[in-house]
């Protein structure tokens, strides 16, 4: 965590001062102020010198004016400067996993990394505002404290001695048996809201195999347990206050029975035991305020720590070091060779010694079964996945070699699920071109099919669409998805099974339509339904990570056991032919 | 995967806001609607701790009582030291009156009116057999208060967290009861936060606000009450304190309100953005949309910066604010006090009780506001609680019901109407008889509504007019649970729960012996693919179930069917993302559980249908046909013209 706060509050360091010596300033306000009062006290009431009360009284309100005015322009700096750390750390954050490739994206998990860039920051930004004026405020303030005491009298002062620790000591046990605790709790509660999700999610399967009793007794082991930890923590809790309490006022009992003594040796005068008192309650109370703030580190450090790990994981795809020496071709003839593609950590390649060539004007259909390799093909393409071996070329170029936003401009891709952004069904299909005409937008969706159904909202394109596009059907956001491919007029057009929400007819219509559009360009078409493919100039069968066969449908029903296998298996079920 | 149910969703339940940032922002930041009605409310919730709470109040009385008159013994012992303190300044000898007497003639009045209203022995110096034994009563007082306000804390934490587990249980208890209408019209996202992010923050404000509410009312009621008796002037003063703070913070309160909103609105627009990026990363970069988006997230960070800066600046203002009044308050006691004492109307020792006791009264009193703000965001969340617990439930089951013991899988729609909207009509004087082993394919374009004939059926939602009968009586008279019990579904939304294998095709039958798990998860295809799993059967399915495949769910949600052993079957063919051997399986799986059973098949396949005894066509929800293939064809309607495009896609696709 210190790493993170150090890198992000290294920039804000002039401001970082200026508070400090803010804070410091009311430290020692706050610390005169009871002197003052000893002294009108000591001066004035036992002498009786009424202008001396006064004078002393405009001294103190003058300071007091003072404190506040220093401590509103700390808050100012002090929330500037913690808010302007969140704004950084999740900026930076943004534009870090922006960079990552599809597998690092994987394996932190998409909720994860959102959560890491909202919630965690969030966190540690609010450590960040309350640290800068407590964390500080609070030991100047008990050390300033600890000093002034001795001042008024060292002998005295010796009590702090045993208190001091012995709060401490209270607290850190507390915080010790309280720690574990807080975790397990919120593990509970993530366990209650789990089974509540799950619930929500399987609501017409639980119902269906008539189960809710089950669950309501799944729900309550849950919330027992729950109940259980959260009852040992408040309890816990419950002894905190009352004990620092009793700490804090057993220590003033004593500075009036010591600092009773004391007076009647004459060695202090009897305002300082005022002062004495006051200073105890405010070292008292910065040790409490401090232990307040500690409270929230665990939490702020568990959140720096899941930031700290995106921040150092080293995005894949990093734009090529030295510029083209040539422009690119761009005609759209994309090569593989011998490539091998494995995940990190993983036992097995993905992709083995996989050899291609992909010719503009054709369209490659790649088929296999589940785990085959054909996503992880397709994403090695647009380099959403970089190769961990052999090398993939766009018209001669190593595709690594190649800026990322010249690269991506090649592509349109239609990935699996047909996902949209919150917006309108026009901004989804401008997607990839803002400057798309409306005329061409709906070309783009009369060739994907979805002229019909645009046409039947009554907002027309610029109908909502909801985030995720949840309020369309599985087959909308398809074809909307695929139009925002097409409007983008690519070079190379990647379909990632992306007619399988499709019904045959919609399928067939929507193929026929394309191939006159993606005449001169270069196709790949990952599918399930052999109908789907069996036109393509060549299928490419994917097994287990390698090439079983290329070729047209009639070679491959003759030279490709896996090819048979799997039209058979469509062909008998769709009892056809 | 989450395919939607119904073809035309009925509109959201208002009064939320609706809108598809209203489930990410997760608790409402909005004001509560009716505060003190909800407040009432959510009291009465308290009712069975009653006695306990009156414990608590008791508690807190007598600890609080306790707590304030400490100073005022301290403020006694620090008499006693001064006194002692003066007394040795004076000769020995003289009477007290004597020294004011002396005091008067060198012409320090002030000095001797002082004098003159304190305790003096002149010559003594001071009475620490007074001192030890006021102290001595000074730290039972305060190890007793301390004693008491645990016990109130610790009686306090169980109420609050036993109030909050019934609230849950029955949050949970009424999800048991609300008709399949809900879920289907509100954002699965809103609910669930309901359910766990409302209740957690209700959980927060009970912790927080209900024994500092106590202790602070009472502490500034005592506090009050000692300052008027020590000194009605001083006491005058610092009361005026107490509108003085309030005003002040409700001034920056107000001012700082806007900010907040604004910080929330745009943490919302945000996390949207991010959540929306990261989801959509493979498009956002191949698209070319990268520079945008970073632009568009930093507009938006730049804007939650600006929002959330102003409201942390302005709003933590007030505690500044209320640190000068309060210092301002203890320079005007410290000064009127003073010279009090040195004019002999007060003594020393109340000053610094008095002190003491202010400083005591402005902290209850920034705790009350703090806790203001506190409950106005629980009880906004107690009432998005309320909402969902005001919900109509299903209509409860016909009692007496009619008993559906050995369902044979007869059925017969009678005149059925139904419609998810009054003025949208669906299914209108529907006529359809099944006869047991028949099957029955539910035919019709995507997204034409083919799940509303499973939802009649299985009494997810009730008919307008009409019957269903089964076995010869109205589904209407019989306990949900028993119509229910007699279905086994295959649906394409393949909901699995984290558990092992073994326990997930366990939850089709509660009481199945482990020979028919076993003959069932071999009936389903399923045993071949478990037991190349590391675990086999005891593989725990995560969330969504990511470490198999969606084939395979499939696979283990017929395994599930097959040991409830149902006498009807309602089978969702469609299986996108499923590779093909996979496919296989699950057609054989399908076929073998059909068997001897009656099957509502949403049919995807012209085997299938061709197989069938009734075709049910569907077009935009409707059901526009129904009869054999052969009929159908003859008809030459929708289901023809369905079927040659099928039929020529399928078979013409090479052009």
């Amino acid at each position: 965590m210190n790493q993170l706060l150090v890198t992000y509050l290294r920039p804000h360091r002039k401001v970082l001062v200026v508070i400090a010596l803010l804070l410091l300033i009311q430290a020692v306000a706050n610390l005169y102020l009871p002197s003052l009062n000893a002294d009108i006290i000591n001066e004035g009431v036992v002498t009786g010198d009424t202008g001396y009360i006064l004078r002393v009284g405009g001294l103190m309100l003058l300071l007091s004016v003072l404190l506040g005015i220093a401590s509103v322009v700390t808050v100012y700096f002090s929330a500037r400067t913690s808010m302007r750390f969140g704004r950084e750390v999740r900026g930076d954050l943004f534009r870090h996993v922006e960079g990552f490739s599809l597998s690092q994206m994987h394996s932190f998990g998409v909720p994860s990394l959102i959560t890491r860039n909202t919630n965690d920051v969030q966190q540690l930004q609010m450590l960040v505002m309350v640290g800068l004026t407590m964390m500080v405020l609070a030991p100047i303030t008990a050390i300033g404290g600890v000093i002034m005491a001795m001042r008024e009298n060292v002998q005295l002062s010796s009590l702090l001695i045993v208190t001091v620790p012995l709060m401490i000591a209270v607290i850190g046990f507390m915080l010790y048996r309280a720690i574990p605790l807080f975790r397990a709790m919120q593990v509970k509660i993530d366990r209650v809201n789990g089974v509540l999700r799950e619930n929500l999610a399987g609501i017409r399967v639980i119902r269906a195999f008539v189960r809710t009793s089950h669950e309501e007794e799944r729900f309550a082991e849950a919330n027992v347990d729950l109940t259980d930890t959260a009852l040992k923590v408040t309890r816990l809790f419950a002894l905190i206050m009352p004990t620092l309490m009793l700490i804090m006022n057993l220590t003033i009992v004593a500075t009036i029975w010591f600092g009773g003594h004391l007076i009647a040796d004459g060695s202090m005068p009897i305002g300082n035991l005022f002062a004495f008192q006051s200073y105890i309650m405010q070292i008292l109370t910065s040790v409490m305020m401090a232990v307040m703030t500690m409270m929230m580190v665990p939490r702020a450090s568990a959140s720096a720590e899941r930031i700290q790990a995106v921040l150092q994981a080293v995005p894949e795809i990093a734009e090529p070091a030295i510029a083209l020496d040539v422009p690119l071709a761009r005609i759209g003839r994309i090569e593989l060779r011998d490539v091998d593609f494995r995940y990190p950590g993983a036992q097995d390649s993905v992709l083995n010694d996989v050899s291609l060539t992909l010719e503009p004007g054709t369209t490659t259909a790649i088929v296999g079964g589940t785990g085959s390799g054909k996503s992880t093909l397709v994403n090695l393409l647009p380099r959403l996945l970089d190769v961990t071996g052999g090398s993939v070329l766009i018209d001669g170029v190593d595709v690594r070699d190649i800026p990322l936003e010249e690269l991506w401009d090649l592509f349109g891709l239609v990935p699996q699920r047909g996902f949209l952004f919150g917006g309108t069904v026009g901004s989804n299909v401008r997607f990839g071109r803002p400057d798309a005409t409306d005329d061409e937008v709906w070309d783009a969706l009369t060739v994907a099919q979805a002229r019909e159904f645009v046409d039947l909202l009554p907002e027309g394109l610029d109908a909502p669409i909801d985030q995720g596009g949840v309020n369309l059907s599985g087959g909308q956001r398809q074809r909307l998805a695929i139009a925002r491919c097409i409007v983008r007029d690519p070079l190379i057009y990647l379909f990632d099974d992306s007619f399988s929400a499709l019904d045959y007819a919609t399928d067939a219509r929507l193929r026929g339509a394309l191939r006159s559009l993606t005449r001169g360009k270069t196709v790949v078409i990952v599918a399930q339904r052999v109908s789907t493919i069996m036109d393509a100039d060549r299928i490419v069968v994917l097994d287990n990570g390698r090439v079983a066969g290329i070729g047209t449908h009639d070679d491959l029903m003759e030279t490709c056991e896996a090819y048979r296998e799997i039209a058979a298996s469509q062909v008998s079920l769709e009892d056809v032919r | 995967m989450s395919q939607r149910t119904v073809s035309s969703p009925p509109p959201r339940q208002g009064g939320m806001g609706g809108g598809p940032m209203a489930g990410l922002q997760g608790v409402s930041d909005e004001k509560a609607q009716d505060f003190r009605g909800s407040l009432k409310r959510f009291a009465a919730r308290m009712r069975p701790e009653r006695v306990i709470v009156a414990l608590v109040i008791v508690l807190a009385f007598a600890s609080v009582f306790l707590a304030v008159l400490g100073p005022k013994l301290l403020g006694n012992a620090t008499n006693i030291i001064f006194d002692g303190f003066v007394s040795s300044q004076l000769p020995s000898g003289v009477t007290q009156e004597q020294a004011v007497a002396a005091l008067e003639a060198s012409g320090q009045t002030d000095q001797a009116s002082m004098v003159a209203s304190m305790t003096l022995t002149p010559g003594e110096g001071v009475d620490f057999a007074a001192l030890a034994r006021i102290l001595a009563i000074a730290t039972i007082v305060y190890v007793l208060s301390s004693i008491l306000s645990w016990g109130q804390n610790y009686l306090m934490a169980g109420v609050t967290q036993r109030t909050i587990y019934r609230l849950r249980e029955e949050v949970d208890a009424k999800l048991g009861k609300l008709p399949l209408r809900y879920f289907d019209s509100s954002s699965r996202g809103d609910v669930l936060s309901r359910v766990t992010n409302d209740i957690d923050n209700i959980s927060m404000t009970l912790q927080q606000t209900l024994t500092q509410l106590i202790t602070a009312l009472l502490t500034v009621i005592g506090v009050l009450a000692m300052m008027v008796w020590i000194s009605p002037i001083l006491a005058v003063i610092s009361l005026l304190t107490v509108p003085l703070s309030f005003a002040v913070t409700m001034f920056i309160a107000k001012r700082s309100q806007p900010h907040f909103v604004a910080q929330w609105k745009w943490t919302g627009t945000l996390n949207g953005h991010v959540e929306e990026t990261f989801s959509g990363h493979d498009l956002v970069k191949v698209f070319g949309h990268r520079h945008q988006s970073i632009a568009d997230f930093d507009e938006a960070n730049e804007r939650m910066y600006e929002s959330s800066f102003r409201a942390q600046y302005i709003s933590g203002i007030i505690q500044p604010a209320l640190t000068v009044i309060a210092n301002l308050n203890y320079v005007a006691i410290a000064v009127i006090g003073g010279l009090r004492v040195a004019t002999g109307s007060m003594s020393l020792g109340d000053v610094q009780a008095f002190i003491q006791y202010s400083r005591q009264f402005t902290m209850p009193i920034t705790q009350i506001a703090g806790v203001a703000n506190v409950l106005q965001s629980g009880i906004a969340s107690a009432e998005r609680v309320f909402e969902l617990l005001d919900q109509p439930e299903e209509t409860p089951d016909d009692d007496p019901s009619i008993p559906l013991d050995a369902p044979t899988g007869r059925i017969r729609f009678e005149d059925v109407s139904f419609r998810y909207l009054p003025d949208a009509p669906l299914i209108e004087g529907f006529d359809l008889s099944v006869e047991p082993g028949e099957i029955i394919a539910i035919v019709g374009p995507t997204g034409a509504g083919k799940t509303t004939l499973v939802n009649l059926l299985m009494r997810f939602y009730d008919v307008d007019s009409g019957r269903i009968l089964m076995d010869g009586e109205p589904t209407m008279g019989m306990r949900r649970d028993d119509v229910r019990r007699s279905f086994g579904m295959v649906l394409q939304d393949t909901w699995l729960f984290e558990g092992t294998i073994h326990d997930n095709i366990a939850y089709g039958a509660a009481d199945a012996t482990e020979e028919e798990i076993d003959a069932a998860a071999r009936a389903a295809r399923v045993d071949h693919f478990v037991r190349t799993l590391p675990d086999g059967y005891e593989t725990l399915l995560t969330e969504g179930a990511s470490n198999i495949s969606a084939g395979e769910r499939q696979l283990l949600t017929i395994a599930r069917a097959f040991l409830a052993d149902p006498a009807i079957l309602i089978l969702d063919e469609a299986t996108s993302s499923v590779d093909t051997r996979t496919e296989v399986l699950i057609q054989q799986a399908m076929a073998e559980l059909r068997h001897g059973r009656t099957s509502f098949v949403i049919a995807h396949r012209l085997s299938t249908i061709r197989n069938a005894d009734v075709i049910v066509v569907l077009e935009s929800g409707r059901i526009v046909e129904q009869g054999s293939h052969d009929e159908l064809i003859a008809a030459k309607g929708a289901y023809y013209r369905l079927y040659r495009s099928q039929f020529e896609s399928a078979v013409d696709d090479g052009e």
